[in-house]
């Protein structure tokens, strides 16, 4: 049985069972069966798309609340690059970071610090790789988890270095337990979240045994309090808390990583539905000469993330400005501390991802076979509208469905018009019997 | 056997019992998009059928690659993918000029795709090869003037190497 953590849920008292989000999902993984929009497990892999379609607020994230910080003794806030972007031109990310105190946090480490040294790992690895092109960013969790479905054959191609959410996790844990000689358990690591993809991999993360990220709070929960703090504008004289530079903070949008990174050729793509089409071309062997792919599912970058507040232009513009601001300042760590880093290899995955293939009919190829052609067979007779009325997001999709014993021909609108019209001639047809009592051919009374 | 949608009966009959799935794309000239389209619904459907990674990938490149030569090198044509438990067959038949030489066509590199398409980024004489590469078995039957017919046999377990009998005429 499929047993794993996803963050995207249903709030099954909002949906109002409308099936606007069954075309969006890119894995096809939502039905609405009576009423009720369902997500198959096994298929969803967090991008959030969904949530951002649905006009009822029914999709929703599962993330952790603020409550969970009491269950450490020290606290630390790890906000993700494209946070930044959330708020007014006016702020900048030294009062952004130190709003994170006066909200319970014993800490705060950017995770945009995080994203320059796995840039440099990155970077490092490029240099010396010398296998099959192109490679394959690691950051986002859920293009990931869409290539263990629908492209298992690159796995192999994916980077395998940890993401900069869990480098941020560790380096910030190590550095608190130096300073306070607290042990590891009593030191919460918290990630204020774009997505529910990173929530996902914290949980049950596929390329480490275990994540070192204690909780995951979503933009959306913590973005209120952080405004209000900022309104209140007393600046404190605490150290400097703002490390990471420009290079950093752009992982935040699209092409931030790439620029980051700066080796060889790279491509960046965002938007799942253009990654699955890069992806296909890459499969079929294009793009050979390319050194570098940044794909992230979010249109724009993290920084579209569902989970975040702005617009993603707005965000984005925001986010442009603030790196403006900070292009003068030296970087954190020294080359010769990022060389120790990747010698070291301290931030390698450790485990390799493996496919999970969920598509298949049968495991018999004959049976899987036969189970295809009663598929053909089946969407030849629905009547090709895609109208998704029947809660699968095409004909095909629901053909598919009632092979696998998960609906029934008569859920199209279309076929059931029409045996009901078919009932109904029937029924018809039998009214105009008239019983032998009342027939005129029955034998007449004898006068 | 069963057919795809819009599309006329096919003269393939299938095996006594075997069970036996023609996907088919018809493809027009220049109709670039196409060869895409077909290579990854054929790789859906080849996913469902459970098939190892490696030969969904090599049959999908394999379908591009022949819908590409069709919209590059012919009037128009179509790409069946015949799919039986032990073997997958791509045929892919073409009306057009042909190949006058098929032993140079063969040869990574060489390129008879006319320059405008050329200048699009396609055709730079991989496609062959890269179909030999991919399949277990490659038959060529060219006709100048009439048209190239390109069977491609994919063997599901090695091992095996019975033929399909697909009953298809070679132009
Ligand atoms: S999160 Fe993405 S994959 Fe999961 S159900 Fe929503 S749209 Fe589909
Ligand atoms: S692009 Fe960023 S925000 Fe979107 S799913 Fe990936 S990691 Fe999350």
């Amino acid at each position: 049985m499929y047993n794993q953590f996803h963050s995207v849920r249903l709030d099954y008292e909002k949906c109002k069972g409308c099936t606007n989000c069954i075309k969006r999902c890119p894995m096809e993984a939502i039905r609405v069966h009576d009423g009720k929009a369902q997500i198959t497990q096994e298929r969803c892999i967090d991008c959030g798309e969904c949530i951002r379609v649905c006009q009822n607020h029914a999709k929703i994230a599962l993330t952790d609340e603020m409550d969970k910080l009491s269950e450490y003794k020290y606290r630390i806030a790890l906000p993700a690059p494209s946070f930044f972007g959330q708020f007014k031109n006016s702020e900048n990310i030294e009062d952004i970071l130190n709003s994170f105190f006066h909200l319970g946090f014993d800490d705060v480490f950017e995770v945009a610090l995080a994203a320059e040294v796995v840039a440099s790992i990155v970077h490092k690895y490029l240099k010396a790789y010398k296998r099959k092109k192109p490679l394959f960013s690691s950051a986002c969790p859920a293009v990931l988890r869409l290539m263990q479905i629908k492209f298992p054959e690159l796995l192999e191609q994916v980077i395998p270095i940890l993401t900069p959410m869990e480098v941020a996790a560790r380096m910030a844990k190590e550095e608190a337990q130096k300073r306070t000689g607290l042990s590891q358990k009593d030191i919460g690591a918290f990630f204020i979240s774009p997505c529910p993809a990173k929530v996902t991999e914290t949980k049950n993360p596929i390329s480490t045994k275990q994540s070192a990220v204690d909780g995951v709070i979503g933009a959306n929960l913590i973005y209120k309090d952080i405004v209000k703090h900022l309104a209140k504008k007393h600046h404190e004289t605490s150290p400097r808390l703002n490390k990471a530079t420009s290079s950093g903070i752009g992982w935040g949008y699209i092409t931030g990583e790439s620029k980051s990174i700066g080796y060889g050729t790279s491509l960046a793509v965002s938007g799942i539905h253009n990654v699955i089409s890069l992806l296909e071309e890459v499969e079929r062997g294009e793009l050979k000469d390319v050194d570098f792919m940044e794909l992230q599912a979010c249109t724009g970058g993290c920084v579209g993330g569902p989970l975040n507040i702005q617009n993603l232009f707005v965000g984005r513009v925001r986010l442009r400005h603030l790196i403006e601001k900070q292009t003068n300042q030296t970087s954190f760590y020294t080359d010769k501390e990022l060389s120790d880093i990747y010698e070291k290899g301290t931030f390698k995955s450790t485990e390799l991802i493996q496919p999970r293939p969920i598509m298949t009919l049968d495991n018999d190829v004959s049976k899987a076979l036969e189970k295809m052609e009663r598929i053909d067979q089946i969407t030849n007779n629905l009547p090709g509208l895609d109208c998704g009325a029947c809660g699968s997001p095409s004909c095909r999709a629901l053909a598919e469905d009632i092979v696998r014993e998960l609906a029934f021909e008569t859920d199209c609108v279309i076929k059931l018009r029409e045996k009901v019209k078919m009932l109904a001639e029937e029924i018809l047809d039998l009214a105009r019997i008239i019983p032998p009592s009342m027939s005129d051919t029955s034998p007449k009374k004898e006068k | 056997m069963h057919e795809r949608k819009g599309v006329v009966s096919s003269p393939c009959q299938p095996a006594a019992n075997k069970p036996q799935l023609t996907l088919r794309f018809k493809i027009d000239e220049k109709d670039f998009l196409i060869a895409g389209e077909s290579a990854s619904k054929t790789k859906k459907a080849l996913q469902q059928l459970g098939l190892k990674q490696e030969i969904v990938k090599n049959i999908a490149i394999i379908v591009y690659e022949a819908a590409m030569n069709i919209v590059i090198h012919s009037n128009h044509g179509e790409i069946k993918i015949i799919i039986a438990p032990d073997q997958v067959v791509v045929l892919s038949e073409d009306v057009g000029e042909g190949i006058p030489d098929i032993e140079l066509a063969m040869k990574e590199g060489y390129s008879t795709a006319p320059n405008e398409v050329r200048e699009m980024g396609f055709g730079a004489g991989m496609g062959l090869p890269n179909i030999k590469q991919c399949s277990n078995e490659l038959d060529i039957k060219t006709t100048i003037g009439f048209g190239t017919t390109l069977r491609a046999t994919i063997y599901l377990n090695p091992a095996d190497t019975k033929q399909v009998e697909t009953g298809t005429m070679y132009v």
